[in-house]
């Protein structure tokens, strides 16, 4: 099978002032085409800087990236806004919406920066925010939902462009283990339909339920 | 509309201390306490203030000094405003233009003027310039900041869903920037009334620094020049009260975007 993700020797050194704090060293990793993988690791193991590296909204101190065999490294910060549009989806525990648009509006963002026509966006949205059960949800506001109904237009929202991978980042973590399980049985549902997706976890029951888990400490991989 | 009625109400308080302020004023002048300076009672500058509000000349000087002012702020807002996003956004430019800003600001303007009379001349250009760079300073820093500042948050959210820098320019960073750009402005209206007057007082055509200078050695014109201190004052807050209100109106523009 296709490898959709590929990590080559990624490391990742912040910069506090003078102060260099190194959280990746080193890590090599590749995700097949229509894998579920988990990654799990004690708080401050580097599983959020690894998520947001592959997801191209920040770069590698050094190593390389290759999304769909491409190879990140090269590309301009326009060229990585495109590789996030099309063909990466995110979900974060805090949800992360605009306030003051509807779930509707929200789901179509990521379409409006792929200059999607209106028609298109709007039914596009509809459609997903009704496969995810909040037909009538469309015209709220975020503040006006619930934890669980804010994740699912958020998982609308990764969904938006129809992209080949999923990554999500503690998407349960501010949720309460039934509405942790609906958003989870979505994202198996869109697994089994072939999508890739990479989820930071520390819940053992979900982490169980994934094809692989990919075990981050201190910044390497155990294996 | 509630927000005037309320302060209507407050009206009375915040008149209070500027009442007790001319009061005491008068009497320190009538009772001889500040006796052998010349300041006239508070009495007598406000009838020279009331008699300035009807000369026609008093608000041509006015009008002069006020383009010259908004001239000074559109130069500066067109220079400083793009200068401030670029360095404030790219980490390199930073480290390049950096050094070379701050000691720039560290030159005294006025000292500038004679070196742009020579090159610009005698006319209104000189003028405008050094108004220019002294709200300059204050704009671009605060612009710097603001875009530094942006909420990571935010940031991160905008480019999850694929925003391309220029959108992310235009409708990210420029709208959370906007509201601290105008307070910079604000700020910045202090510093140029400083280079201002000091440069209408070095003789160019007429504006307010003219009228104070040419009242200032009249002996018994002293009254005329507290008023027009005063007005110039009266202009400053509501030029303060104008901007206020254009933050607190574009903090709502900034709200649009707001992440939960
Ligand atoms: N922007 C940043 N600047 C400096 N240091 C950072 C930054 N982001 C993360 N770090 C540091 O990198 C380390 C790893 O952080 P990261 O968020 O990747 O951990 P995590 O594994 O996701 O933890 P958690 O399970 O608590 O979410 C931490 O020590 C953190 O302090
Ligand atoms: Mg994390």
């Amino acid at each position: 099978m296709d490898r959709i993700l590929e990590t080559e020797s990624v490391t990742k050194t912040y910069r506090l002032g003078k102060i260099d704090v190194p959280v990746l060293h080193g890590i090599d990793l590749s995700v097949k085409q229509g894998e579920f993988a988990a990654i799990m690791g004690p708080s401050g193991s580097g599983k959020s800087t690894l998520l947001n590296i592959i997801g191209c909204l920040d770069r590698p101190t050094s190593g390389r990236v290759l999304i769909d065999c491409i190879d990140t490294s090269t590309l301009s910060d326009n060229e990585l806004a495109v590789i996030r549009g099309r063909k990466i989806g995110f979900v974060f525990q805090t949800f992360n919406l605009v306030a003051r648009l509807s779930a509707q509006r929200n789901v179509e963002m990521p379409m409006i920066y792929q200059d999607v026509p209106r028609n298109a966006r709007v039914k596009r949205a509809r459609e997903l925010l009704t496969l995810f059960g909040l037909s009538d949800r469309m015209d709220h506001k975020p503040p006006e939902m619930s934890g669980g109904q804010r994740q699912r237009v958020a998982l609308a929202r990764a969904l938006a462009n129809d992209p080949a991978l999923i990554l999500a980042d503690e998407p349960t973590g501010n949720l309460d283990s039934k509405t942790g399980k609906e958003i989870l049985r979505i994202l198996e549902d869109l697994n089994e339909r072939g999508r890739t997706i990479l989820i930071v976890t520390h819940d053992h029951e979900i982490a169980g339920k994934c094809d692989r888990i990919i075990r981050l400490k201190d910044g390497v991989i155990e294996t | 509309m509630a927000k005037i009625i309320d302060q209507l109400k407050t009206l009375p308080q915040r008149l209070l201390t500027i009442m007790i302020f001319l009061l005491v004023w008068e009497i320190a002048v009538k009772a001889g306490l500040l006796y052998p300076s010349p300041v006239p009672p508070a009495s007598s500058v406000l009838g020279a203030l009331k008699d300035l509000a009807f000369e026609s000349i008093f608000w041509e000087h006015t009008f002069v000094s006020m383009q010259r002012i908004l001239s000074g702020y559109a130069l500066a807002i067109i220079i400083a405003v793009p200068l401030g996003f670029a360095v404030g956004w790219s980490t390199t430019l930073e480290r390049y233009l950096d050094p070379l800003l701050q000691t720039f600001r560290q030159i005294p303007l006025m000292a500038l003027f004679p070196v742009f009379i020579l090159f610009f001349g005698t006319g209104e250009l000189p003028c405008i310039l050094i108004i220019m760079l002294a709200a300059m300073w204050c704009i671009l820093l605060s612009t710097i900041s603001s875009v530094q500042n942006i909420d990571p948050f935010l940031v991160k959210t905008a480019r999850s869903v694929g925003t391309s820098q220029w959108d992310m320019l235009r409708k990210v960073v420029l709208p959370s920037a906007v509201p601290s750009i105008f307070t910079g402005m604000r700020y910045a209206y202090t510093d140029i009334l400083l280079v201002l007057i000091a440069v209408e007082m070095l003789g160019v055509n007429g504006g307010w620094g003219i009228i104070v200078s040419s009242h200032e050695h009249h002996g018994q014109s002293h009254t005329v020049m507290y008023a027009i201190l005063i007005s110039m004052a009266i202009v400053g807050v509501i030029v303060n009260y104008i901007f206020v209100a254009l933050e607190r109106r574009l903090c709502r523009w900034k709200e649009t975007i707001e992440i939960t």
